[in-house]
């Protein structure tokens, strides 16, 4: 007959049943609702791990957006005077009367520690041409370049004043000696004049090293030796003490003897500027001997606006820098992609190896089933710690870090995904409708694949997502205890900035606050989520919350 | 029972000698460096031919194992404590460990259970939101994370207890001191955090399971109270998979945290995994590896024991 030549038969063709009045059968008006569809739209009724979802999505963004909009990312910048600072916005600093975002510290300070800040302002307001400070005190903590950021009180403890307030890090790096060639100096000069913003400053009259100034203590250990460019003295000649607070006593020696200056509004700091023969102060000198033209130049720059003319942009560190200078929201994002990278990887390693493994265990049963258990079970047996020690011992100098790492996570990662397919296929092989196929004559990898496996991928996608969270604990563990290092100039990951942190976070706690919460958003949302599609992908569960 | 316990325990130390054997030939394998006191070198040098290093790796095993058989030589540190046997290395850092880690259980536990109970009476009401959420929150959080916040709060901020353990001199040469007890409260609390999570959320699910199974309603019929029918029966049955791994997690606290050793520089067998790593002290690394590979198989078949224990009908691995 003609009619047979159809292979499918068109849906023309087929008509409903319905003899007479009596409907047998009619159209379905809904539509009809696949395993999947009925899992998202159970999962997104799941407000706690939508939420998580969401927030995964913000966390992924951050670290996708923050490279390509900061500056500091664009020029891979690496500042070592602006280590372990805090969170530092110039504008927002600004606009909000440096309360906000200013880079501060709570600081309690003695009176010379007091004056030293001030005297970083007012050293920054020096007037050009004036050959001598001029400026106030208390002008000098109106400077935009002045520590202090408020001062909270002050208070008197036995004889010595003290001082509560917040003090900028970033500006209390004030000035720094360099050492420049002379065409930066000439540099330097020419940007001054374009963009009305000072950054040399006279030099320190240290004095030579046969008779050095007694007023200069240029210790070598003192980084901050640029700012003392007022007279100071030491009280007690115990160095100690004074490498240990790092201040100095100003003095006045207008009237012959060393007078200890204490702080008072008006107070005008004598200057320590090298001068020339004719009295006038010198920025910058040459050092060293070499042909003309072949000179370094020592000079004083104000390091704020150097930083500035080095770079083109104020300093801006939504949360502040890391241990070496790098800005560390940048940090995290190349963190947060490493760490994610790296397990959505080894997920999806685990996701493949696991599925073919426990497929072929859990359909063949048996003695095929016997002898992979006793593996997976030896797999089983040796502790991750071991396993990813004896891969960085082995291979890191071969391959990298960041291979002989994956290589230990799959090796024993993919043990609990083969668990599971084979838990499911030990549920499903013996029901009907694989018995129906059987019959029909499909072949076994027909009958694994297309009519078993699809019941499994529930469970296996869930336990694949939480396996993530898994993955970057036991990173940020491993790169903690030191056994890995994935740490460069280029890539991090949040365990390598944490175990940088962990030694010096009681000092700089900002450093260890970001990466430590980063971890825990990233777990806590990761094992919601999972939790959500376990719940959704259980169909046992549907219609019981309702 | 008994044949069933044999069988397990055979397994066991079948995975445990593979598994002990790989090891072995991935550290023999690695390269190893010579000390540069050349006193060391030659007493390093001759214990090495000793041990037959220039024979064949199987031969080497077996002298490995022979040693351990006969004398209980499971070899020498060169680097972390020089020319003392690993075996003594890693008796000394066995307490410290087991202390932290049993003051942190007996501690969580009654508090695990406790609050798993709370949430699982209390379904669906605020009590139990509160807890879940909570246990959600504590059980994701890592354990480092723990550690900062407690050193944070009880050091810098209360001062109420030392940043890291007393050394064993400094506490009175024992580690039974109250002073000892005293300085190891804050890693004990951030053990404790994660530990108490897990159990709540672990006795919820099953007391939630049993709560609503068909002989909590006869029980109800019968005449009993709901406090009476929760105690004697329900809570008794979700017991089964709850004691097992309480008693497991007994045999896990020799392994013990190596974060949480770390943190706190207490001296024991995590710290030891770390000095060994960093050192290289191969025979320390291979003795802790053997270490945590026992306690990892030991703990998991106590657990499949003592379920067919606890309750009869069920044989863990069998089909």
């Amino acid at each position: 007959m003609e009619d047979n030549k159809f292979k499918e038969i068109p849906k023309e063709k087929f008509e409903f049943a319905n003899v007479g009045d009596k409907i047998s059968d009619a159209k379905f008006d809904t539509k009809p609702i696949g395993y999947f569809k009925d899992a998202l739209l159970r999962f997104s009724k799941n407000k706690a791990s939508v939420a998580a979802f969401i927030i995964i999505i913000l966390i992924v963004l951050f670290a996708l957006i923050v490279p390509i909009f900061t500056n500091n990312a664009k020029k891979g910048l690496l500042d070592p005077y602006y280590a372990k600072k805090g969170p530092r916005i110039a504008s927002v600093a600004e606009g909000t009367n440096r309360r906000l975002a200013n880079g501060g510290t709570e600081r309690t300070l003695r009176e010379t520690s007091y004056i030293y800040e001030l005297a970083i302002g007012a050293g920054a307001s020096y007037v050009t041409g004036s050959n001598k400070n001029t400026v106030t005190l208390s002008q000098g903590s109106e400077s935009k370049y002045s520590p202090i950021n408020y001062l909270k009180s002050s208070y008197k403890q036995g004889k010595t004043n003290y001082y509560k307030g917040n003090v900028d890090t970033y500006l209390e790096v004030g000035f720094v000696f360099l050492s420049l060639t002379k065409d930066e100096l000439e540099a330097i000069e020419k940007w001054q004049a374009e963009n009305n913003l000072q950054v040399l400053y006279p030099l320190i009259d240290t004095g030579t090293a046969a008779s050095p100034n007694k007023y200069y203590y240029g210790f070598t250990d003192f980084s901050n030796a640029a700012n003392y460019w007022y007279k100071v003295v030491t009280k007690s000649f115990d160095t100690d003490i004074v490498r240990q607070y790092g201040v100095l006593t100003p003095v006045s020696t207008k009237d012959g003897s060393d007078k200890y200056l204490s702080y008072s509004d008006n107070l005008v700091l004598e200057d320590n500027f090298l001068r020339d023969d004719n009295g006038n102060v010198l920025y910058s000198r040459p050092t060293g001997g070499g042909a003309e033209g072949m000179h370094q130049y020592e000079v004083r720059v104000l390091y704020y606006n150097y930083y500035i003319f080095k770079n083109g942009f104020q300093p801006n560190y939504l949360l502040g820098t890391d241990s070496q200078g790098y800005d560390l929201a940048y940090r995290m994002s190349k963190g947060i992609q490493l760490s994610l990278i790296l397990s959505v990887i080894v997920s999806v390693i685990n996701f493949i190896i696991g599925a073919i493994y426990g497929a072929i265990e859990g359909y063949y049963g048996g003695a095929i089933d016997l002898i992979l258990e006793r593996v997976s079970d030896i797999l089983g047996g040796v502790p991750f710690m071991v396993v990813a020690t004896l891969f960085q011992m082995h291979f890191a100098g071969k391959v990298g870090a960041l291979p002989s790492l994956i290589f230990a996570f799959v090796l024993t990662g993919w043990l609990g995904t083969a668990y599971r397919v084979r838990a499911q296929f030990y549920r499903f092989k013996n029901q009907e409708y694989v018995m129906a196929a059987r019959t029909l004559g499909a072949r076994d990898r027909r009958i694994i694949w297309k009519h078993i496996f699809p019941n499994t991928l529930g469970t296996i996608i869930t336990s694949s997502v939480l396996v993530i969270p898994g993955v970057i604990f036991s990173e940020s563990m491993l790169s903690f205890l030191g056994i890995i290092n994935l740490g460069g100039s280029k890539t991090t990951s949040l365990g390598t900035l944490l175990a940088d942190a962990s030694s010096i976070w009681t000092k700089y706690p900002h450093l260890m606050l970001a990466p430590a919460v980063v971890i825990s958003l990233l777990m806590i949302c990761f094992n919601l989520f999972g939790n959500g599609l376990r719940d959704a992908f259980n169909p046992t569960l549907r219609g019981s919350d309702e | 029972m008994g044949k069933y316990v044999l069988k397990r325990v055979l397994l066991m130390f079948f995975t445990f000698f593979v598994i002990t054997l790989m090891c072995f030939l991935l550290i023999r394998l690695l390269p190893r460096e010579m000390p540069n006191d050349n006193n060391l070198k030659e007493v390093i040098k001759a214990r090495w031919e000793a041990l037959g290093y220039n024979k064949p790796l199987l031969v080497q095993f077996g002298i490995y194992l022979k040693n351990i058989f006969t004398a209980f030589d499971f070899g020498t540190s060169w680097a972390i404590s020089k020319m003392k046997p690993v075996t003594e290395l890693m008796g000394e850092r066995l307490l410290p460990t087991v202390l932290v880690n049993l003051y942190s259980l007996v501690f969580s536990i009654p508090l695990g259970i406790a609050f798993g109970i709370i949430a699982a009476v209390k379904k669906n009401k605020w009590q139990d939101q509160v807890i879940s959420i909570l246990v959600m929150l504590f059980v994701s959080i890592p354990s480092y994370v723990y550690a900062f916040l407690v050193q944070y709060f009880l050091y810098f901020k209360l001062g109420w207890f030392p940043l890291t353990i007393y050394s064993k001199l400094d506490a009175g040469g024992s580690y039974f001191t109250a002073k000892m007890f005293y300085s190891m409260i804050p890693p004990v609390l951030a053990l404790s955090f994660g530990e108490i999570a897990g159990l709540t959320r672990f006795t919820r699910a099953e007391l939630t399971e049993t709560l609503t199974s068909d002989y909590m309603l006869l029980a109800r019929t019968k005449g009993l109270t709901r406090g009476q029918a929760t105690v004697r029966h329900a809570l008794k049955n979700a017991m089964v998979p709850i004691l097992p791994m309480i008693i497991s997690s007994f045999v896990g606290i020799l392994g013990g945290s190596l974060i949480i050793e770390q943190i706190f520089s207490i001296p024991g067998v995590g710290q030891l995994y770390i000095l060994s790593v960093q050192q290289l002290d191969y025979d320390v690394f291979m003795l802790d590896t053997i270490f945590y590979t026992f306690v990892g198989l030991l703990a998991n078949i106590v657990v499949d024991i003592s379920y067919g224990f606890i309750d009869p009908r069920i044989r863990m691995g069998e089909r």
